[in-house]
């Protein structure tokens, strides 16, 4: 356990140590911050047209709902943004070690690669968690102004902070796998995109292969999320691809004894 | 202290490390020498448990690298070719680090930091970020790092490499000073190092181990037959004529002859008083002896003669 901290504690500090944690952060709370505005101002004009409307024909104006038209699109454009943004995070991870010949230091050390796997992962999943939680404010701002129903924000916030598990999870892997910088991130955004689009893929085909592309689908989990629903299942479905890439990241780091 | 038995190791069909066995007594110094290729570091990380071997047993102060990985790696303290250093980090951060990684009890680490920074002079760049140090300095970081948890064995690939001659010069003080306390291997592939610091020296060579022996004693090997350079003011012909005749003399190598001197190189035993017997004969003749000098076998003649004298019987 104390490796685990050791590791973790270095890691976690190194994102702060260089411009990256700072970047992604920013550039992540700017993209959401455009679109809750873009949300927040086409509601407003849908709420206005509907008074207007309501008063020309001298009736009371229907109610609107804030959850359905602002909270869950921003969640599902939170959800997107991240693809981006995870690669930034965990493009460093295991490649920058390798380069530099710090693996070495690493593995000659009295821990285990189980150790810092989990050291190296928690770190880049605690930035992921601290960013999607500075979202917060979007919310806090519809309830200053608003009424909305808090439990389904909360529930989506789990769900955000489940798919940052099994993302940065497949970020860490690939990131153990090359010693380039740039492949890790590129190859993390191609391996989460693909898991984005092969909800899709069931639409094109049928039966049990339609039923496991849904499965696979990272996006289809989230819905449920999204809209306030909670379902262990859809949790089940992201520490799985969390436990299976961190134990694909323990065997690449151990397979690089074998070879290197 | 350190056992290695049979070790081989395989990449694929290359093979870089050939059944080689040695041990290294408690706090003595053991160099490994050999040309860049030669599976040097190959064998360093095996001790270390970076990697595995192909065959054969390593033990570490009794315990054995591939049944208990984590003892050993305790007490091995292991500076690769490239110091594994977080440039990003000041030098007590990575200190730090390397500490607690190490085992070190938080209570304590900030002791040993002050004992590490202290033996590798290190002191006065404790608050630096390393990217800033310069190259003989991130080499010394790199070796506060190895020696950070008191290991009962240090394994130093190339310690010297890359550094200025003073560096070099600091740098193997501090690894003399270090023996004793603590077992090492070094490798290098810079002769008058292995004389200057190491008890013992390990040739290897396409992964085979050629000679082990002391510098002294591998350098003694060479002698017995040994060259010598005179220079006689006197005509050449008659020099040489003399010289021939003299016992223990066995070859003229070379000889020259300008401004009324001749200078020759000679290859002579020893075992006969060569240098008695002619400077007796030059005076007897009247010619003066100008210069005598024994040219000693160095390390590097050994080193030259034994990778060519195994390229000669493999091929």
């Amino acid at each position: 356990m104390n490796n685990i901290i050791t590791i973790f504690n270095r890691e976690f500090k190194s994102y702060f140590s260089s411009p990256i944690a700072y970047v992604v952060i920013g550039l992540f709370l700017v993209l959401t911050g455009v679109f809750f505005y873009l949300l927040t101002s086409s509601f407003l004009q849908y709420a206005a047209n509907l008074q207007w409307q309501a008063a020309r024909m001298r009736q009371p104006a229907p109610p609107v709902n804030v959850n359905h038209m602002i909270i869950r699109p921003l969640f599902s454009n939170i959800s997107v943004i991240t693809l981006f943004v995870v690669p930034m995070i965990t493009m460093r991870s295991f490649s920058d070690d390798k380069k530099t010949g710090t693996l070495e230091l690493l593995l000659t050390s009295p821990v285990t690669t189980t150790h810092i796997v989990i050291g190296k992962f928690l770190a880049a999943f605690a930035l992921y968690v601290i960013m999607a939680l500075l979202t917060w404010v979007y919310p806090l701002v519809i309830i200053f102004f608003g009424d909305p129903d808090i439990l389904p924000v909360s529930i989506a916030y789990i769900g955000i902070i489940g798919m940052g598990a099994a993302s940065v999870g497949i970020g860490v892997w690939i990131s153990s796998m090359t010693e380039n910088q740039i492949i890790s991130a590129m190859g993390t955004f191609v391996a989460l995109l693909f898991l984005w689009l092969v909800g899709w893929f069931a639409n094109f085909s049928s039966g049990a292969m339609s039923g496991f592309f849904q499965y696979l689908s990272i996006v289809e989990h989230f819905e449920d999320f999204s809209k306030g629903i909670f379902d262990t299942g859809h949790l089940m479905y992201y520490v799985s691809i969390c436990g299976i890439t961190l134990f694909l990241a323990h065997q690449s780091i151990e397979s690089l004894r074998w070879r290197s | 202290m350190i056992e290695i038995k049979n070790l081989t190791k395989r990449y694929g069909s290359f093979l870089a490390v050939d059944n080689i066995s040695f041990n290294v007594e408690q706090g003595k110094i053991l160099g490994f020498l050999g040309p860049n290729g030669a599976g040097k570091t190959t064998t360093m990380r095996i001790v270390t448990g970076f990697m595995p071997a192909t065959n054969g047993t390593i033990e570490v102060s009794g315990y054995n690298v591939q049944k208990d990985p984590i003892e050993v790696k305790r007490r091995i303290g292991y500076l690769p070719e490239t110091p594994p250093l977080y440039v990003d980090m000041t030098v007590e951060e990575y200190l730090g680090f390397a500490g607690r990684i190490k085992q070190i009890s938080s209570r304590e680490v900030n002791s040993k930091i002050d004992l590490a920074c202290e033996k590798v002079a290190i002191s006065d760049v404790r608050k630096k970020v390393i990217k800033t140090l310069s190259k003989g300095y991130k080499q010394r970081v790199g070796l506060a790092q190895a020696i950070i948890h008191d290991p009962e064995v240090l394994i130093l690939d190339e310690p010297t490499i890359g550094l200025d001659p003073i560096q070099i010069r600091e740098v193997r003080e501090l690894i003399k000073s270090l023996a004793g306390n603590h077992t090492i291997i070094l490798s290098t592939h810079i002769l008058p190092e292995v004389g200057m610091t190491c008890d013992e020296v390990i040739i290897i060579r396409k992964g085979e181990i050629i000679a082990k022996d002391t510098p002294d004693g591998l350098a003694k090997s060479l002698q017995g037959s040994e060259k010598m350079a005179v220079v006689v003011e006197g005509p050449l012909e008659d020099i040489s004529e003399i010289v021939k005749k003299t016992e223990g003399v066995s070859e003229i190598l070379d000889s020259n002859f300008g401004n009324g001197q001749s200078s020759l190189i000679l290859k002579c035993d020893f075992k006969y008083n060569v240098r008695q017997s002619l400077s007796k004969s030059f005076s007897e003749k009247g010619w003066s002896l100008l210069e005598m000098k024994v040219e000693e076998a160095t390390l590097e003649d050994v080193f030259i003669r034994m990778m060519s004298e195994s390229e000669g019987a493999k091929s």
